[in-house]
C-alpha cells in the first residue's frame, strides 16, 4: 500500500503494484484449460445460451470446435455472428446471458465458461491474423458510418463483407468508442481494443476519420448527399448532471472520463485519485469507476446508490468483483450536497431514501460521508446534435426492427437508439443487423430494371 | 460381511482380483507391491522359452483413445513377452511365492507349438511353486508373426493339441488364454476343453489401431514413421470382453468350464458384471497401469459393499447368476413393452433427447409445450427404443417403464399382452408360419 496522503493525487503506488493491479482480470485459459471447459459444453439442442446471445453465436458449435482442436474453426463460427468476439468475450456479462441460461447451472450450479473460451477461440485467431471474409465486388455504394463504436463497426465490417464502401467518421482520436474508453483497464489489458479494430478493418474497404463529429464537423445532410446510406452509431456523448449543491467543487469528476483516462495511461501511475472516494451510481459505470479507484490506491471508496441492491444495474458478478476489491456499497443514499472546503471537496452530505407509494423519496434523515474525490455515474445521455428531424423518443432515435430511422436512408444501432441495452454485445447485433438491411436496400436500388413485355 | 475369497481350479486366493499377464506382472518388484495393495493374485508376465529373451521396440508402446477429460478409455500395446532372462524370472517368481504363500502366482507361459519345448519349460514352472500355468494363445502382435500366442489361438486344433501336452507334462492347474481375434469364441474354448484344460481366461488384447497421426500419416504408436496393429484393452473393450465370457458360460458344450475373466475391469462394479456373467474371478490390467495398484482397494470394498447390500455371502453365491438370462434374441418377449419416462425435476434441459430422436429415430419427444421448452415424451409414438436414455446427461432422468399387462400401448393401439411370445411363433416370421402350416 501506498501513500494515504488526502487529497487527489497521482503515483499512490509503487510500478510493480500498479501492473499487479492492472492486470488481466481473468487471465486467458491455457490449451488444457479450454479442453477441460470445453468438455462440460453438452452441445445442447437449440441451446438456451444462443438463445441468450444478443448476437447469437452457436456457441455448442464452438465450443465443440475447441474441444475437437479447431480454435480456428471456432473463431469462425464465433465472427460469422460477431465480429467483435473478442471484445465481448472479455466484457459481456455472461453470468446474465450465455453463462445463466448454461443447463449446468441446473445439473450442478456452475455453467460452462463461455466467455472464457470465446476468449481462447478468438484469441488464437487474432494472434495468428487469419482472416475469414473477403469483399465481395465492389458494388460502388457507398455508406457513411457515424461512430466507431461496437455498432458502427460491427455495421461496417457486414457492409464491407457485402462490397460497399465505407466511411466511419468517429470524434475521438481513437476508434474503437466505448471499448477505447469506457471499459475498465482490467478487462481488456494489453491495448486489446485497438487490436480488434484493426483486425475488423483488415477487410479493407473501410476508410475512418477521426476527430470528426457530427454537428460539429459535418451535418447529417452533408452525409447523405455524400453517401448512399448512413448508420448512425453515436453512442452516449453526454452524462447526467448531479444537481446538487457544490457540484462545481475540485475533485467531482464523470466516472466515464476518470475511467476514459485511465484506459489512455500507459502506467497507471499518472492517474490521479483521491484518498475516500465516494462514487454515486448503481451501474457498470459505477463498479468500473469504483475497483479501479481502489486499485489505483484510494484508501477507501463506497459506491452510494440511491436504491436498493436488487434495482442495481451492475451484475451480481460485477457487484462481488467490487465487495472483493473492499469497496462498500451503500444503497439508499441519495447525494444531497457536495461539501465543499476552500474550493475542494471534503465530503457529501446525504439524504436516506426509500420508496414511498411506488416512488423514491428521502426519509428526512441524512448522512455524510468524508470524501476527496467524486465520481458521477448517474447516468448517460444521448446528445441529438445534428440530427435534424429523425424522430426521438425519450431521448433516443426510434429504430424499427430492422435499425431504420424515420428518415430515408438512415438507419442507427446501439446505445443511441432506443431500446439500446448499454452492452456491447448488443451493439454489435444491431449494427451487424442494420448492415443486412442497408445491404437488401442499397441492392434492391441496383437491380437493373426487367423489361416486362 | 461379504467373504471374498477366492477358490479358482483349486488356486485359492483372498479376494478374486488377479493381475492379467501384463507390464504390471514383469518382475518382483512390481508384484510385491501389487500384494502390498492387497491384490489377491497375480498373472506373471508370459514366459518364453530358454535362451535369448526377445526383445522390444525402443520407441513407444502404448496407443490410446480418451473420453471427456482425457480419461483413458482404450489403450492399446506392443509390447511382446517379457524381455527379461527366463532364469530370472523363474528365480523372483519363487521368492515372491514363498514371501506371499496365501496369493495366487500364475506362470503364463508361451513358446514355440512343439512338444519339446512346452516339455522342458514345464518342470522348470513347476519348481518355482507358481499354483498354475495360463497358456498365451492370445498375444496378437509380434509374437503372433513367430507362430505362437494369437497364431496358436486362432487354431483350436493346435490349441488343442498344446493344452493336452501341458495336462501331460505338469500336474499344476491349465488355464487357456483365448485370443478375442476370432469370429466365434465358443471354438477354441471348446477345443482347449477337449484338450483337457482347467480353465480359459479370457479376452487376450484387440488387434488394433487407436489412432493415426494427421501430420505424419504414421499409426500410433509411432516407431520411426511406422505403426503395427497392437493388441486393444481398457473400458472400451468391456462390451466385447463380456459377451465373448457369457458365449462360453451358456455353451452346453463349455458349460461349467471355469472362466478367469478379462477385458476393461476398471471398477467393481465391472468385476460384479463378469463375475455374474459366469466369470470366477477376474483378471485386470489397463485399470492398474491407468491409476496404480491402490484401485483394488475400491474393487475389493465396492464388492464387499454391494454383496453386504444384497446379502450374497460368498462368491459362489453371485458367479453365473446372469447366465441363465443371457439369451437369444428370437426367444426375447416382443409383448414386453417398455415406454421413456422423463423426471422433469431431473431435466436440465439440453434438449438432447429430443434431438437424438427427432432426427434419427422416431420423433416421440416434445421439444416445446405450450409454447415452453419442455421434453416429454409422446407415448404414442415411443418404440421405447432407449437411446434417449442413452443420451441423456443426466442420470436417472429418464427411464424406461415397462407396462403392466392388460393397459393400452398408445403407439398400436392394443392392450399389453401378459403372455410370453418370442419371434419364434411370430406371424410375421416365415420360418414360423411354415411350422404352422
Amino acid at each position: 500500500m501506498g501513500t494515504t496522503e488526502t487529497g487527489i493525487l497521482s503515483g499512490r503506488l509503487s510500478p510493480v503494484e500498479y501492473e499487479k493491479n492492472f492486470s488481466d482480470l481473468h487471465p486467458p485459459l491455457d490449451e488444457h484449460e479450454a479442453l477441460v471447459a470445453s468438455d462440460r459444453c453438452y452441445f445442447c439442442y437449440d441451446a438456451p445460451c444462443m438463445t441468450a446471445c444478443p448476437t447469437s453465436i452457436d456457441i455448442p458449435l464452438f465450443i465443440r470446435q475447441i474441444s475437437t482442436g479447431n480454435p480456428i474453426g471456432s473463431a469462425n463460427t464465433i465472427f460469422d455472428q460477431n465480429i467483435l468476439g473478442g471484445m465481448c468475450a472479455r466484457v459481456c456479462p455472461t453470468e446474465t446471458l450465455c453463462e445463466q441460461a448454461c443447463v449446468r447451472n441446473t445439473a450442478e450450479h456452475r455453467p460452462v465458461e463461455i466467455g472464457r473460451l470465446q476468449r481462447y477461440a478468438t484469441d488464437i485467431a487474432m494472434r495468428e491474423n487469419r482472416q475469414f471474409y473477403e469483399r465481395a465486388q465492389p458494388t460502388g455504394k457507398s455508406v457513411a458510418v457515424i461512430g466507431a463504436g461496437p455498432a458502427g463497426l460491427a455495421c461496417a465490417h457486414r457492409l464491407a463483407v457485402k462490397g460497399h464502401d465505407v466511411v466511419i467518421y468517429d470524434a475521438r482520436e481513437k476508434a474503437g468508442g466505448l471499448n477505447e474508453y469506457g471499459i475498465a483497464t482490467y478487462k481488456t489489458v494489453d491495448d486489446f481494443a485497438q487490436a480488434e479494430v484493426d483486425y475488423v478493418l483488415s477487410i479493407g474497404g473501410i476508410d475512418i476519420r477521426n476527430r470528426q463529429m457530427l454537428g460539429r464537423d459535418f451535418s447529417l445532410s452533408d452525409m447523405l448527399a455524400k453517401h448512399d446510406a448512413v448508420f448512425l452509431g453515436l453512442g452516449l456523448a453526454g452524462v447526467n448532471a448531479l444537481r446538487a449543491e457544490g457540484e462545481t467543487a475540485e475533485g467531482v469528476e464523470d466516472a466515464v472520463d476518470f475511467i476514459a483516462a485511465l484506459r489512455q495511461s500507459e502506467t497507471k501511475s499518472d492517474i490521479p485519485v483521491g484518498r475516500r472516494v465516494v462514487v454515486l451510481g448503481g451501474g457498470m459505470t459505477a463498479i468500473d469507476a469504483a475497483v479501479q479507484a481502489k486499485l489505483l490506491g484510494a484508501e477507501e471508496v463506497t459506491i452510494c446508490y440511491r436504491r436498493g441492491k436488487e434495482s442495481m444495474n451492475a451484475s451480481e458478478f460485477e457487484q462481488d468483483l467490487a465487495a472483493s476489491k473492499g469497496v462498500a456499497i451503500r444503497h439508499w443514499l441519495q447525494p444531497k450536497r457536495i461539501i465543499a472546503r476552500d474550493g475542494k471537496v471534503a465530503g457529501i452530505e446525504l439524504d436516506y431514501t426509500t420508496i414511498e407509494d411506488g416512488r423514491l423519496t428521502t426519509t428526512g434523515e441524512t448522512g455524510a460521508i468524508t470524501a476527496d474525490h467524486v465520481l458521477k455515474a448517474i447516468g448517460q445521455t444521448f446528445e441529438a446534435d445534428g440530427l435534424g428531424i429523425i424522430a426521438l423518443q425519450s431521448g433516443r432515435i426510434v429504430i424499427d426492427d430492422e435499425g431504420r430511422t424515420s428518415l430515408d436512408r438512415v438507419w442507427a444501432g446501439g446505445d443511441c437508439v432506443l431500446g439500446g441495452e448499454d452492452l456491447t454485445v448488443s451493439a454489435v447485433a444491431m449494427g451487424r443487423d442494420a448492415a443486412e438491411s442497408i445491404n437488401r436496400v442499397l441492392a434492391a436500388a441496383s437491380q437493373p430494371a426487367v423489361a416486362v413485355a | 460381511m461379504a467373504d471374498l475369497r477366492n477358490n479358482f481350479v483349486g488356486i485359492k486366493s483372498p479376494n478374486p482380483f488377479w493381475l492379467a499377464s501384463a507390464p504390471p506382472t514383469d518382475k518382483a518388484y512390481n508384484v510385491e507391491r501389487a500384494f502390498k495393495a492387497g491384490w489377491g493374485g497375480v498373472v506373471w508376465k508370459t514366459l518364453g522359452e530358454e535362451g535369448p529373451p526377445v526383445v522390444n521396440v525402443n520407441g513407444p508402446r502404448y496407443g490410446a483413445i480418451w473420453g471427456a477429460d482425457r480419461r483413458l478409455l482404450g489403450l492399446n500395446n506392443i509390447e511382446l513377452i517379457t524381455d527379461r532372462d527366463l532364469y530370472t524370472n523363474l528365480r523372483e517368481m519363487k521368492q515372491v511365492k514363498m514371501n506371499w504363500p496365501d496369493r495366487a502366482l500364475i506362470a503364463s507361459i508361451m513358446v514355440p507349438c512343439e512338444e519339446n519345448a512346452w516339455k522342458s519349460i514345464l518342470p522348470l514352472v513347476e519348481e518355482t511353486g507358481a499354483d498354475g500355468i495360463e497358456l498365451n494363445f492370445g498375444c496378437p502382435h509380434g509374437m503372433s508373426e513367430r507362430g505362437m500366442g494369437a497364431a496358436v489361438g486362432q487354431v483350436p486344433e493346435y490349441i488343442e493339441m498344446v493344452v493336452r501336452w501341458c495336462k501331460q507334462y505338469t500336474r499344476m492347474p491349465v488355464i487357456t488364454k483365448l485370443t478375442p481375434n476370432i469370429t466365434d469364441i465358443r471354438k477354441p474354448a471348446r477345443a482347449a476343453k477337449s484338450g483337457g484344460t482347467d480353465a480359459v481366461s479370457l479376452i487376450n488384447t484387440i488387434n488394433s489401431i487407436t489412432s493415426v497421426n494427421l501430420d505424419t500419416f504414421s499409426p500410433e504408436p509411432s516407431i520411426d514413421g511406422k505403426g503395427s496393429h497392437g493388441g486393444y484393452c481398457g473400458p472400451a473393450v468391456k462390451p466385447i470382453a463380456l459377451n465373448m465370457v457369457a458365449e462360453i458360460a451358456r455353451d452346453p458344450e463349455t458349460y461349467g468350464l471355469p472362466i478367469s475373466g478379462i477385458g476393461g475391469i476398471t471398477t467393481w462394479r465391472d468385476a460384479a458384471e463378469f463375475l455374474v456373467l459366469g466369470a470366477g474371478n477376474v483378471q485386470v490390467c489397463t485399470a492398474a497401469m491407468t491409476y496404480g495398484f491402490k484401485i483394488v482397494q475400491e474393487m475389493i470394498t465396492g464388492l464387499s459393499s454391494w454383496m453386504d447390500a444384497k446379502g450374497h455371502r460368498t462368491l459362489d453365491d453371485i458367479c453365473g447368476r446372469a447366465v441363465p438370462n443371457v439369451s437369444d434374441w428370437q426367444y426375447l418377449n416382443l409383448n414386453y413393452i417398455a415406454k421413456a419416462r422423463i423426471d422433469q425435476d431431473a431435466c436440465i434441459k439440453c434438449g438432447r433427447c429430443h434431438i437424438a430422436c427427432e432426427d434419427t429415430s422416431h420423433q416421440a419427444i416434445t421439444q416445446y409445450v405450450d409454447g415452453v421448452r419442455h421434453f416429454e415424451v409422446m407415448e404414442d409414438e415411443c418404440v421405447g427404443c432407449n437411446l434417449c436414455v442413452n443420451v441423456c446427461p443426466v442420470q436417472d432422468c429418464i427411464t424406461m417403464v415397462g407396462l403392466e399387462p392388460g393397459t393400452l400401448d398408445e403407439r398400436t393401439g392394443k392392450t399389453v399382452d401378459p403372455n410370453y411370445a418370442n419371434w419364434t411363433t411370430h406371424p410375421n416370421n416365415p420360418m414360423a408360419r411354415q411350422a404352422a402350416e
